[in-house]
């Protein structure tokens, strides 16, 4: 097969240039390191590019959820240039380095984010067969990639020689390092459900999505994440309130840009990675694997499109969260994870380990939809029962600080007790 | 000439090998010598970085990611972790040396000349040659063999389960250094 523009342009419709090179020029030696260099310059400048879109829409849709109007005055009516400005003003400025900074972890921490940030979509599958690396520890590797990204922000903290940044760097320790611990454990769920650590093959088990028979484990994931990238309501990290901006404090110039870019990058890449593994990926309903008659593989395409409309409304959902809830405090932070989250995934992992293997050992044949149901089934009763317990708790909380006496709505005796007091001094 | 043509007879997978073996060795000199204690942890996880990379030239991608996550993640993170909260803040230096390096520098050395006798007596010649090729199925496969063999009675379970009872009771006896003793003051407490 030799080279054929009209066919090189197709490949590139139905996303198989890679397949396409291979068979033209055949196992050429220099091939197979040339393409891989290939996708990561294309993957990693498609996802720094991403930022700018990324960067506008969060400022756009948190704008209308806040009643504002955002960005509206650079390229055109709705600001769609405002992030190609910002970065241009960030490139332009002066990068001060305070004195007394550690020079070398001060300039070391922006790369080190940034660069474990794009590490990570090395394994991602966009549509069936483009993958950078199909791991066989795929998920491990997110793993122990996102537990490296703890080291920039140390860095950034350490180096920088400001007590707001150590304190914002000993804040995102804390956090992260907690969090991750039910982040781990409600990944292995899917992993158990699939029975591997690839995430191709993850992918690919999912018929159902496996948020419809974890849905509770999908949630837990879903609060992990927005803790592990630091957002709102666990932006502590950098309350601007009380901290200022945390770690990146003393960051001006790019090197702040750098930080910024990474954070979003980190958050592109949690929102595919929840849409990858709890709602099935670049799956759509079979349409994934459609080829035309003619070999025109359509199907990947439309893969892809699903994956970026599941990766969307994930983010849609971050923002979304960011827009609703205030901040919680540090101590309300560590006590959610450490003696509501973890708990709760612990238990969820032995229920799915357990129900899992007791299916396949009682009813081997079951269909996919009933494997479904029972774990759905475990997952609502579990829902119900921790709802039950929190309720007990709070109300044991509420009267232990106001006396037995005093539950339902506390309103009314207030009023009626000031409206007293106003009575008196009225008279 | 005959250098140039020594780097052209290279495998990329050899490439790759001396890049993280500079990367391993470079470090860990940077780890023994440098005088700022904070520096030589940051050095340490770059040696700890090359050794990832040497497994992954050896296809032991699980054993890389689980170098990232325990000892990069982890461990380096504690060591920092620890050095933040007992030293002075900032740029703390003093010298790497003690009245003992005399007797380390001989520990080290002997202790790589045994490794390295050992090596050549039980290969010979074949310990420089390029590894073995690996069939892919057993790579792909590997994870999986992995798990098992944790669980198997006749491959490791029992150091697996005597590993797990120790990380146990480490992790009892650290809730039980960090509880607190009396109660001081309850309102504090309850706060």
């Amino acid at each position: 097969m030799s080279f054929n523009l009209i066919d090189f342009l197709l490949s590139f419709l139905d996303m198989t240039v890679l397949d396409y090179a291979n068979e033209v020029w055949g196992d050429q030696p220099w091939l197979s390191p040339l393409l891989s260099v290939i996708y990561i310059v294309v993957i990693a400048t498609v996802v720094l590019l991403l930022v700018f879109v990324v960067g506008w829409t969060e400022r756009k849709v948190l704008a209308r959820m806040q009643d504002r109007i955002g960005p509206n005055r650079v390229g055109g009516r709705y600001g769609m240039l405002q992030m190609v400005a910002d970065v241009v003003k960030m490139m332009t400025k002066e990068v001060i380095i305070p004195a007394g900074a550690d020079r070398w972890a001060y300039l070391a921490a922006p790369v080190v984010s940034l660069a474990t940030s794009i590490l990570l979509f090395a394994v991602l599958p966009l549509a069936p067969g483009v993958v950078g690396v199909n791991l066989p520890s795929g998920i491990f590797y997110v793993m122990a990639i996102s537990s490296v990204s703890i080291v920039g922000l140390l860095l950034a903290g350490w180096g920088s020689n400001n007590k707001y940044a150590l304190l914002g760097a000993f804040r995102a320790v804390s956090q992260l390092v907690s969090y991750e611990v039910p982040l781990m454990i409600t990944l292995l769920v899917p992993v158990i459900l699939a029975g591997t650590l690839s995430l191709v093959s993850i992918v690919e088990e999912q018929t159902i999505p496996y948020f419809f028979y974890v849905p509770l484990a999908g949630i837990i994931f879903f609060i992990s994440i927005l803790a592990e990238t630091g957002r709102s309501p666990f932006d502590l990290l950098e309350a601007e309130s009380e901290i200022i901006a945390g770690f990146h404090i003393e960051y001006s110039g790019m090197y702040f840009g750098l930080f910024m870019a990474a954070e979003y990058i980190a958050i592109m890449f949690m929102s595919a990675l929840f849409a990858t593994v709890y709602w099935g990926g670049y799956n759509f309903f079979g349409l994934e694997d459609l080829v035309l008659a003619n070999g025109f593989a359509i199907g990947r395409p439309i893969g892809f499109i699903s994956l970026i409309v599941k990766i969307a409304i994930a983010f849609f959902i971050f923002m979304w969260v960011r827009a609703t809830l205030p901040r919680f405090r540090i101590d309300q932070l560590l006590d959610f994870n450490w003696k509501l989250m973890v708990p709760l995934s612990l238990v969820l992992l032995f229920v799915v380990v357990l129900l899992n293997k007791a299916i396949d050992v009682y009813a081997p044949g079951i269909t996919e939809f009933g494997r479904m149901s029972i774990h759905l089934l475990s997952n609502v009763i579990i829902g119900i029962v921790v709802l039950e317990i929190m309720r007990r708790r709070a109300r044991r909380k509420r009267e232990a600080e106001e006396g037995p006496d005093a539950g339902g709505w506390r309103m009314e005796p207030v009023l009626a007790e000031s409206d007293e007091t106003q009575l008196a001094h009225a008279d | 000439m005959t250098f140039l043509t020594f780097l052209t007879s290279l495998t990329s997978e050899q490439v790759v090998f001396i890049l993280a073996s500079i990367l391993t060795i470079g470090a860990a000199l940077v780890v023994v010598t440098n005088r700022n204690l904070f520096h030589a942890a940051l050095a340490l996880m770059a040696s700890f970085l090359g050794v990832a990379g040497i497994y992954i030239t050896l296809d032991a991608g699980f054993l890389a990611a689980a170098q990232l996550l325990v000892y990069i993640g982890a461990i380096s993170i504690l060591i920092i972790f620890a050095i933040m909260v007992t030293r002075r803040m900032m740029q703390v230096s003093e010298s790497p040396f003690n009245s003992q390096r005399g007797l380390g520098f001989f520990v080290a050395v002997a202790g790589f000349l045994i490794v390295a006798v050992v090596i050549l007596q039980w290969f010979g010649g074949e310990a420089f040659a390029a590894k073995p090729p690996v069939a892919p199925a057993v790579l792909s496969n590997a994870v999986a063999a992995l798990g098992v063999s944790f669980v198997n009675p006749n491959a490791f379970a029992l150091p697996f389960i005597v590993i797990s009872i120790l990380l146990l009771a480490a992790l009892i006896g650290a809730i039980y250094i960090a509880w607190p003793r009396q109660r001081i003051d309850p309102a504090e407490d309850e706060a």
